[in-house]
This record gives structure tokens, sequence and C-alpha cells, in this order.
């Protein structure tokens, strides 16, 4: 079936073939349209998961469970199942993702292809670190079982691999011990950037999960305030309601203009900011609104209107990490731009185990731009200028503008990952940061 | 603990329902065409909640092997308390009109093999006297229509039947329930635009176990069905034979 593309961005809007995959054990279908591209939930935001004028591999049919044991904690499945499947099947037997990013509507496939990070980078390091093995199926037939320690080159180039190194069938995953479905957790406001990364480095020991928000409009002393949330998995508590707080409200139609603007994000972040009264507010909070925010609205992405929007998210190495925080944010704050939600982390020291890993030790800072707004492009060029002096990295998962020279800068490795490449494979984004 | 035999078992609709018995910890015996889909679906169910998967594979239009087939699904869950069957395929309505051949053999997977399922497995439920048989027919078979009346007329049938059996068996404690979905996104259906009125297999699946434990009769799934065909339904052949929908 033909489609019109769109990733979570709604930017760019592609062309392509769509073939969906139903059954792990059969051949991968000949694309009848130039090159071909494995898709999981199309939760990226900008072009790595589309293949403009190619074939999709819709993931998604590969959905079933195939073993999982509750003594350990190992599960195995197809690479089409989705985080929020295996949380309802796991959470109630006492486990929970070892790590997940910030919607549960991603893919193992998915997770894997682009080594995705979530709160407890500073300790658990990536997901790729908690994938035991998986096969890839390539186009000419041939199936590689991979893991740590059988056909490892191809291990470490397909996390983090873009979907270019084959189709991820299946995968087998390490999950982590939890006593409840329960955070407990803190947060703390924040006056400025001093003050976080101080917060930070006193709470990477004595918590799982550390993240912060931060007001890219508040300039001048305040610059870099926000709040800074810490949590554990909490025990269960004895008076806990028995079922998560139900909230599914959705954004139904794409509005004609964009509802972010310079006004609406300087009052919503003011309001963010002032939200919380005390200075330090502690919860007992179920894990869906902890970990998943955003994903009590349906189709938000459409808040941005129908020109769609980009997210940025660098990293940059620790030794540069203050003064050049204080760079990008100044730099964003000046012109106006800036988003809902400007997110701040500490990655921790693990070395990443894909060849193209985003993750790497150091700060790292995620925000969304609408596209509507004409100084969004020379904005995201005048921060990525200064991400690689110091040399730091963007994430392609968020990405659908850097350029090529930029992109092979930030990942020298790609040369050597080229040859891992599926000759049947590729990408508009592989396409726009190599050609 | 509820035993479930599933015919057409690695169809969408009826994966779906499984996995809804399956997390339930019921008994389920798969019959399907492809063992390796079978295994992989049988993995699943276990993994989800199911207490015991058997599976086995054959055509349904083997028709001579279908009282062994039964025997063993009977067998292997001590006794059926929910038989669904769910295979069918979508006819290519242009060549059944050039290939009687062609004609036939649709009109027999999707009429003739579950007219002789049902004979046989009625037989057993009436004497067990106790259980429900659900099949998947369709909105097609309310009314014919010029791009796929042979794939209509085979789910008329099959509704009609259900119909009589269900007078028949209401008798004897067994529930008969005619499922009549709209448009779902399923392989079936892959080369379809959608639209709005399609649905995902996960609902129509949640309705139609809920249509099972409520014993109904017949169920239009999702629900606006009903007054879509209600409409078609009243349009005087002498204007009907003139749209084009
Ligand atoms: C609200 C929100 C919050 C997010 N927060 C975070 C976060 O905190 N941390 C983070 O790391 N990311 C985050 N992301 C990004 C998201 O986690 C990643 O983009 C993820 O990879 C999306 O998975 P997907 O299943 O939707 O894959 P897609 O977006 O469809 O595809 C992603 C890549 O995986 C490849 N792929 C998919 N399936 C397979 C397969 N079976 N075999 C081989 N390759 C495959 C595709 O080719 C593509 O290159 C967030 C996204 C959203 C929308
Ligand atoms: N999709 C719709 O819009 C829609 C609407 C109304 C009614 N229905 C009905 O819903 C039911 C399920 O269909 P679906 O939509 O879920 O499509 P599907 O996934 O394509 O399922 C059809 C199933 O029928 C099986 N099958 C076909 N011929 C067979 C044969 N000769 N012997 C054994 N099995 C056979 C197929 O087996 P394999 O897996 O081995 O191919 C497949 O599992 C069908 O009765 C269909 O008519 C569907």
């Amino acid at each position: 079936m033909r489609r019109v593309g769109r990733s979570w961005g709604r930017y760019p809007v592609t062309t392509e073939q769509v073939v969906t995959l139903l059954d792990r054990h059969a051949p991968l279908p000949q694309p009848d349209h130039g090159f071909a591209l494995p898709i999981g939930n199309a939760r990226s935001y900008g072009d790595s998961c589309l293949n403009d004028g190619g074939t999709l591999y819709a993931i998604r049919g590969l959905d079933r469970f195939i073993a999982f044991d509750p003594t350990t904690g190992i599960l195995t499945c197809e690479a089409g199942v989705l985080f929020s499947d295996i949380l309802d099947l796991v959470v109630p037997q006492g486990w929970f993702l070892p790590v997940t990013p910030g919607t549960r509507f991603i893919t193992v496939g998915g997770a894997i292809a682009n080594d995705v990070h979530g709160k407890n980078h500073h300790r658990a390091g990536t997901f790729g670190h908690h994938v035991l093995a998986f096969e890839l199926l390539r186009t000419d037939g041939s199936r590689i079982r991979c893991s740590p320690d059988e056909q490892s080159d191809w291990f470490s180039a397909t996390i983090g691999g873009l979907g270019l190194t084959g189709v991820i069938t299946w995968a087998t995953i390490a999950l982590r011990r939890i006593a409840s479905p329960w955070m407990s957790a803190e947060s703390h406001r924040f006056a400025n950037l001093d003050t976080f990364f101080e917060l930070s480095q006193a709470s990477n020991q004595d918590y799982e999960y550390t993240v912060s928000w931060i007001d890219c409009a508040a300039q001048g002393n305040a610059l870099g305030r926000g709040l800074f949330s810490r949590a554990n998995h909490a025990p269960n508590p004895s008076d806990a309601p028995a079922s998560p707080p139900r909230q599914r409200i959705g954004v139904p139609v794409t509005p004609p203009l964009s509802l972010i603007n310079p006004y609406s994000l300087r009052i919503f972040n003011w309001l963010y900011y002032h939200r919380q009264r005390k200075s330090v507010r502690h919860d007992t909070v179920h894990y869906q609104p902890f970990f998943y925010p955003l994903d009590g609205i349906s189709d938000w992405n459409r808040i941005y209107g129908p020109k769609g929007f980009v997210q940025y998210q660098c990293v940059v190495p620790p030794t540069a990490a203050e003064t050049t925080m204080r760079e990008l944010v100044r730099t964003i704050g000046n012109e106006g731009g800036g988003s809902f939600l400007a997110v701040l982390k500490q990655f921790g020291a693990k070395p990443s185990c894909g060849l193209l890993s985003f993750p790497r030790e150091g700060t790292t800072l995620a925000l969304d731009f609408p596209l509507g707004d004409q100084r969004t492009l020379p904005l995201l060029d005048r921060l990525d200028a200064i991400v690689a002096d110091v040399g730091g990295a963007v994430y392609p998962a968020k990405d659908a503008r850097m350029s090529g020279p930029s992109f092979r800068k930030y990942y020298p490795s790609w040369e050597a990952f080229s040859r891992f490449i599926d000759p049947g494979l590729s990408s508009s984004f592989w396409r726009r940061v190599t050609e | 603990m509820q035993r479930v035999l599933i015919i057409g078992a690695t169809s969408a609709i009826a994966e779906a329902v499984a996995r809804i018995y399956a997390k339930r910890g019921a008994r389920l015996f798969l019959w399907g065409r492809s063992s390796s889909k079978l295994q992989a679906m049988a993995d699943d169910l276990g993994v989800r909640g199911a207490v015991a998967v058997g599976h086995a594979s054959l055509d349904v239009n083997e028709i001579q092997e279908h009282a062994s087939m039964l025997d063993r699904a009977w067998n292997e869950l001590g006794g059926i308390d929910v038989l669904l069957i769910a295979h069918g395929t979508l006819p290519d309505q242009h060549q059944c009109e050039i290939a009687v051949d062609i004609a036939l053999r649709e009109f027999a997977t999707n009429a003739t093999s579950t007219i002789a399922l049902l004979t046989l497995a009625a037989q057993r439920m009436e004497q067990a006297g106790k259980g429900s048989i659900a099949v998947i027919s369709s909105v097609a078979g309310d009314r014919g229509r010029a791009n796929n009346y042979l794939y209509g007329s085979a789910k008329a049938a099959v509704t009609t039947f259900l119909s009589g059996l269900r007078q028949r068996l209401s008798h004897h404690g067994v529930n008969v329930l005619t499922i009549k979905p709209g448009f779902v996104d399923t392989p079936m259906t892959r080369d379809f635009k959608k639209g709005a009125l399609w649905a995902k297999p996960s609902a129509v699946a949640s309705g139609i176990v809920n249509a099972l434990d409520k014993r109904l009769s017949s169920v239009y799934l999702p629900w606006f069905w009903q007054g879509i065909m209600i409409i078609i339904r009243s349009i005087p052949e002498s204007i009907f034979k003139r749209l084009r929908l």
C-alpha cells in the first residue's frame, strides 16, 4: 500500500510503499520500489524512520512474545512488540524495562536501532546494554544471530544502526526487578544552571532516575532555571490505589496554525516553573505519569500545526558541559524560541555498545522547535556549530535537518559502520547525511 | 477455565481474540494452515497467560479430514466451551465472474467449509448441552453488491445457516453468535485505502469476546454498522441496482 509518511515531528512528508511483515520465519518480500527500510512505531521525530520514494517494512505486524521467564526476568519477543505491551505483561509480575524513553509507544526493534536512553542513563547505560541477543534478517535472505559474543561486530553495528544493517526479527532482553508499579519521586526547583549541575552531581549516586526541565525563556541570573526531578522505584505503598490514573485526552485535529509561539511559550514556562510552590516536593507516583507524561495526550504532536516541528537533542562532553550549556541556552533564549519541554540530563560514563550510538558521557539537552517559525533552521545550525566545536553530538532519532558534514563529525565511525549496511536498505536520513 | 477452539486461528481478528482468552488463562486449540505461524502464535499466547495451547494445520477445504481434526481438538481440550470459526478469503470479484472454478472454490472456502464444520461441531455441542459457537460472517452478507457479491453470497449463506442453527441449539443450551464486522484493517484488506470507518482487529476482538460473554445472537462490529446496514437493506432493489457502492 502506498502511503504518505510522517514521523513524530510531522516533518518531512514522504511517500513510500508499505509492506507489513507478519511472519518472522518468512523471507523479506522483495521491494518493488527502490530501497527498503524497517519502520517500528514511527516515534522518531525526523526522517531516520522514513524512506522517500522507497519501501517501508512495517515491523508492527511482528508483535508476538516468544518466551518470558518470570524468575529471571529474561524476555524474548518479536521486534514489533511495543514497550507498552511489555509493561502490561511484566509489571504485574514484578519486572520493569531496563531502560525506557519518554514514550512507551515504541517497538523493541526501534529501541535497538536508535539505542535509546532514559532517565537512568547514569546508572543503566543505554537500551543496548540490556540486549542479550537478537536475529538480523538481511535482504539476501541470510539470518545472523547476534549477541555480545556471537557476531559481535554485527551486534554493535546494529545497536544504534538506524535500521540499515538488516531487519531485527526478534530480541532477548534482560528486565529489571521492581517491588511495585510506584515511584518515589522528588522535584526540586533550581534557580540557574550552576544549581542544576550541583543537584545532578549530588543525586546520581542515590537516585536511579534523574532529569530536569528548564525554562529557556529565563535569561540573566535566572538562566537555566528549572525543576530537577529524581526518583527510585518504590516499595508497594499500603495506601496505593489499585490502578494507574486514567488520563487519555487527545488532539483530534491539526490546528491551522501552530499553537506554540513566543507568547504561549513564555506563559507556559513561567506557569510550569511557578507551579511548584515549595522548593522541594515529594510524591509517590505511578510509573506511567512519571515516565510517560506525554503519552496521556494522544497526537500531542499536532499542536505545532500543519508545518510540524523538529526536536533538537545534543550531548556535550563533561569538560565543556557547563560553559557550553550556558551558551546553548542563551542562544536559544535570545531567539525567543525554545519549547514547552526543554529537557536537561547528565549521561553517565558507560560507553554505549553501538558503533553509531548517540549517548556518550556528558550533558544532554533536548527541546522542540516549531517549523512554522522561520528562525528555527538557522538557529539550529548555530547550535550545531557550538556542539561540534566541543566534540559533542546530535541525536539522529530526533533529527530532520543536520548537515552531512555535522553528522560525520559527530559520528566518526560512520565509515566503519557503512560496511555493515544491507545493500537493499536505505533511509531518507542516511541519504541526506552521506550523499 | 475456558476451553477455546479457533479455526482460522492465524487470522488477524482471531489472533486478537485468542490473546484476550490467553490473558484470562484459557486453554486453546489453534487450527490454521501454516505450522510456523501457529507455533509463533502458540508461544505468544503461552507468555500472555494461556494455560495450554495446542495447534494443528489443515486446509479447511479438506472436508474429509474435518471429523478427525475436530476429534483431536475435543480430546486435547477435554471438551469445548467456545468454538470460533474465523477463516476466510476475500476473492477477486472480477476473477469470479470470468472463471467458474475460481468462483466455486472461493464459495467453498467461505461457505461450504464452514457449513461442513458447523454440521459436525453442532452434533458435539448439542450432545454436551452447553457452550458457544461463534462464526465471523460479514456485513457483506447483508446485501449483494456488484464489487463483491461472490464473497457476500457466501457470507449470506453462513448467516442464514447460523440463524437456523441458533434456533435448533437454543433448546440445548448452546449459544450461536453471528459476527458481522464492517471494515477491519487486516491482511485480508491490505490493499484497501483506509478511512474513518476502519476498525482495528483488537477492537473487533473485544467486541467478539464481549458478545460471547453475554451470549448474544448477532453482533455488528463496530456497533455503528448496524445502522448503516439498516439503511442499506432498506433501499428498494429498483434503486439499489443503479447505485455504485
Ligand atoms: C514523546 C517522545 C519521547 C521520547 N523520548 C526519548 C528518550 O527519552 N530517549 C530516547 O532515546 N528516545 C526518545 N524518543 C525517541 C524514540 O524513543 C526513538 O525514536 C525510538 O527509536 C522510536 O521507536 P519506534 O519503534 O517508533 O521506531 P521508528 O521511529 O519507527 O524507527 C526508528 C529506527 O529504528 C529502525 N527500526 C525499527 N524497527 C526495526 C527493526 N525491526 N529492525 C531494524 N531496524 C528497525 C528504523 O529503521 C529507524 O531507523 C522519544 C520519542 C517521543 C515521541
Ligand atoms: N477484514 C475485514 O474487513 C473483514 C470484514 C468482515 C468480515 N471479515 C471476516 O473475518 C474473518 C477473519 O479475516 P481477517 O480479516 O482476520 O483476515 P486474515 O487475517 O487474512 O485471516 C484470514 C484467515 O483465513 C485463513 N484461511 C484462508 N483460507 C483458508 C483455508 N483454505 N484453510 C484454512 N485457513 C484458511 C488464513 O490462513 P493463513 O493465515 O494461513 O493465510 C487466515 O488466517 C474472515 O472470515 C473474514 O471474511 C473480515
